[in-house]
């Protein structure tokens, strides 16, 4: 049964407040807030798809059986139009309520004169539903429809996009709310999807394509002569030259936090951006429930709602211990589950500016439409400091994480505490970790000690005890390898095309170890198994489906292998995928 | 444990490629080597010298994959429209460390005087400290060898502006009274330009170019009345694609 926006939220229990305000909203925006029309400017031009339809509005489909279509879409994001590949004309595609417990079926037909696919993101089903064209299927072929069908046997908040070529990139992401066949823990008046996505008006091939012959391209915060004299006047010049010396010894650079910027980025939430304000309606007092997804190919986004205390009850649609927080930082393909009690009459910003500081995806919740709050002004870029690459290898690494002086050693090819393969000396790999360290605690460059209680992984911890029980039998330890400047990016020094399955025996508990021996941070997500989170002692801590993994560090989570199968195992981050960053699980007999 | 289990992926990983293939038909995440290419014209510009203004180029391009790559490299300067001194370039370039790579391939002089073919070998990459370097070895007709080395460094004023001090030599093994070269080191250049990205692709810039020759080149040069010593203001742009 398919059910557009406005008929959606009135057949909903008003319990789980579904109601999105998004199409009259936009209305208003184009025409009553003149603040907002003038900052959008292209937005009073815009010309939707079909007449009378908003293509950026959230739509939510409920049910058991979903006719999803896969078309191109005009849209205008910026001043100029473009086509985005989307589900039912809609970008982001609809919101899809499951039920856990029922078996749902997904037809869904390509419109695209190129193959397509939809990937379940985190969600537990047979290896032939999981959406990987070359591992599930042989994707769905331009013209043709591909049924889904599966049992739903979990709940929270998920979500789906396209594995196929840049299909993701142009728009072919939506969210999956389930539904939990138990009464929820938490009552709640509001239920908000808030998906955090990144739109480029370039060809994503044409991105790759530059990144392959400047991997610096969209940096435009690189160290300058300028810092180098302000470094000297702070630190001393001696102090300077040799912070240069180190990072130019490595042929690194210290500002790499992100390979596609806000220089061609707009940062959308739910479709919209910046100057379009999605907002989300409450009454003072209200509990509201956030549900964050990150859909972005390329972005994290550091979350934090101004005068409001956040409380994180769920991590990649799984139930945590709350934690209290002021912000969070989202890697891309994680969900986090927010409790926010707004009690004023007055609007909150939901501001989610990109890791890099080169823009953000911003909202509003407010008491009516048309309200704004003051936005925040982007935080200082932060760099990675001389402590992050590994000049206080001597220190004691007992409380690492504690400040970063204490952060892990890094070096070209250096050996030290970590066991390097062969592989990972190739021309493929431009570092390799010294002392890779397990740094849970730390929030992440940009965000340590910035004066807010930030959420770190040590703060995730399961509602539930180790579901399996079983200790691992088995380790598995995998290098996140790359080379910035050849934009060449591995397990192992290994690319996907040079590899061969990562083998698993079915019924096993496997102990996966990685390490980052690269400097950017890496979202790394198995397909169809759970990725239980170790803590630093080695013990369950939180499960999960995507597990970010900073530069330096070392972490441990356990997977039972107990669905059969192929099973895609990749960095998140699009253009890492698409160039290497991707292995074949395999889980058979 | 955890050792052998790397090595155990390796040896798979070596040794069983294109598994993903089988009947799938597609291969999603295994085009992960896109066909690439760039030219590059690092310099593309206007130089005062005397008695004519020259046309000058520094320019590069190159096709494939990240296992190797056709290069071709060509450098020269024309007055009123004749070539004057010139050389192109014809490579294969294969990654051989992680910041370097080997080329060899076909090196052609050509402008005044009798063209020379040499068959060249060579590095290029990035040094620590982030010099961008060329280092070549070439020998071919008449008996002639020589090496040429180039490098440049990026300075940034700030993310647009910037700063690129250039360097340059040439030596050869013997010489050749027909192509004006002596040996030992011949010539040498040094530049400095200022250019302005626009956008990375496209950015003019100006700057200031020294030039010398050496030894017996230079006596050679003297001969046919070509300066020894030049300084030229210059101007162009820097565009690639």
């Amino acid at each position: 049964m398919i059910r557009r926006n406005g008929q959606d939220a009135r057949n909903f229990p008003s319990s789980t407040g579904l109601t999105d305000p998004g199409r009259r909203r936009f209305v208003l925006g184009a025409t009553a807030s003149g603040l907002v029309a003038g900052l959008v400017g292209g937005l009073a031009r815009w010309q939707p798809a079909s007449a009378g339809e908003n293509s950026r509005v959230l739509t939510h489909l409920k049910g058991a059986d979903f006719a999803l279509t896969i078309g191109q879409l005009p849209v205008q994001i910026t001043d100029r139009e473009r086509l985005a590949v989307a589900v039912n004309s809609s970008l982001p595609g609809p919101v899809l309520h499951w039920q856990e417990g029922e078996t749902v079926t997904l037809r869904v037909t390509n419109q695209l004169n190129e193959t397509t696919s939809i990937h379940w993101h985190g969600i537990l089903l047979p290896t032939g539903m999981d959406g990987v064209p070359g591992l599930s299927f042989p994707g769905i072929a331009p013209g043709e429809t591909f049924t889904y069908r599966f049992p739903v046997r979990q709940s929270g908040t998920y979500w789906y996009h396209s594995h196929s070529g840049f299909q993701e990139q142009l728009g072919l992401y939506g969210a999956l709310v389930v539904h939990p066949r138990e009464p929820e823990p938490v009552a709640v008046d509001r239920d908000y999807v808030v998906l955090l996505s990144d739109w480029t008006d370039e060809n994503p091939a044409r991105v790759l394509a530059k990144l392959k012959k400047q991997s610096d391209y969209y940096n435009f915060n690189q160290p300058t002569l300028g810092d180098l004299i302000r470094d000297a006047r702070r630190e001393g010049l001696s102090a300077a030259l040799a912070e240069r010396a180190m990072w130019g010894e490595m042929r690194m650079n210290r500002t790499d936090l992100a390979d596609v910027s806000g220089y061609t980025y707009t940062y959308l939430m739910n479709g919209q951006a910046p100057a379009e304000n999605w907002t989300g309606l409450f009454r003072p007092g209200e509990r509201v429930r956030l549900r964050f997804i990150n859909a972005a190919a390329m972005s994290y986004f550091d979350v934090r709602i101004p005068g409001l205390r956040m409380t994180v009850i769920a991590a990649d649609g799984q139930p945590i211990k709350p934690v209290d927080v002021e912000e969070f930082r989202i890697a891309v393909a994680e969900t986090f589950d927010v409790l926010v009690t707004p009690e004023r009459d007055e609007a909150y910003t939901i501001f989610a500016q990109s890791m890099d500081r080169t823009g953000f995806a911003r909202g509003t919740l407010a008491p009516r439409e048309g309200m704004v709050a003051l936005v925040p002004g982007l935080d200082k870029p932060a760099a990675l400091t001389m402590a992050d690459m590994g000049h206080d290898m001597g220190q004691d690494m007992s409380h690492a994480g504690h400040d970063m002086a204490d952060m892990p050693g890094m070096d070209m090819r250096g050996a030290g505490a970590v066991t390097h393969a062969p592989t990972e000396t190739g021309p493929g790999v431009d570092m390799l970790a010294m002392n890779p360290t397990s740094r849970l605690n730390d929030p992440g460059v940009g965000l340590r000690d910035n004066g807010r209680r930030v959420l770190t992984y040590a703060d995730l911890r399961s509602t539930f005890p180790d579901p399996d029980g079983r200790e691992p039998t088995e380790t598995i330890e995998l290098h996140l390898t790359g080379h910035m400047e050849r934009y060449i990016w591995s397990f192992n020094g290994i690319k996907a095309s040079d590899a061969g399955p990562i083998r698993l025996r079915y019924g096993d508990r496997v102990r996966f170890v990685l390490v980052n021996d690269s400097m950017m941070t890496h979202p790394i997500h198995l397909h169809g198994l759970w990725s239980d989170l170790e803590d630093e002692q080695g013990n369950f801590q939180v499960r999960k489906h995507t597990i970010s993994v900073k530069p330096g560090e070392r972490v441990t989570y356990r997977v039972s292998a107990d669905a059969l199968g192929r099973w895609a195992y990749h960095c998140h981050l699009m253009m890492h995928m698409e160039t290497g960053m991707f292995r074949e699980v395999l889980v058979d007999e | 444990m955890s050792k052998f289990r790397v090595m155990a992926l390796l040896l798979t990983g070596l040794y069983q490629p294109a598994v993903l293939a089988e009947d799938m038909g597609h291969q999603a995440h295994m085009n992960d080597d896109p066909l690439v290419w760039m030219v590059l014209a690092d310099q593309l510009e206007w130089q005062n010298a005397s008695p004519d203004d020259a046309l000058a180029w520094n320019v590069s391009a190159w096709i494939g994959h990240d296992t190797g790559r056709a290069l071709f490299r060509s450098e020269g300067e024309a007055t009123s429209g004749d070539v004057e001194d010139a050389r192109a370039e014809l490579l294969w370039s294969k990654p051989i460390a992680a910041w370097w790579d080997l080329v060899g391939g076909l090196r052609q002089d050509f402008g005044t005087g009798p063209g020379q073919t040499y068959g060249l070998i060579g590095v290029q990459g990035t040094a620590p400290y982030r010099f961008h370097i060329e280092a070549d070895l070439f020998g071919g007709e008449r008996g002639q060898f020589g090496t040429r080395l180039e490098s440049d460094y990026e300075i940034l004023l700030t993310n647009r502006w910037i700063l690129v001090p250039r360097a340059e030599l040439q030596a050869f093994g013997k010489d050749d009274a027909d192509l004006g070269i002596g040996s030992g080191l011949s010539q040498l250049e040094l530049g400095l330009r200022l250019r302005y990205e626009i956008r990375r692709e496209f950015a003019p810039y100006v700057g200031v170019e020294w030039s010398g020759k050496f030894g017996d080149t230079a006596d050679f040069a003297g001969e046919t009345d070509e300066s020894v010593r030049d300084t030229r203001f210059v101007a162009g742009l820097r565009v690639w694609f």
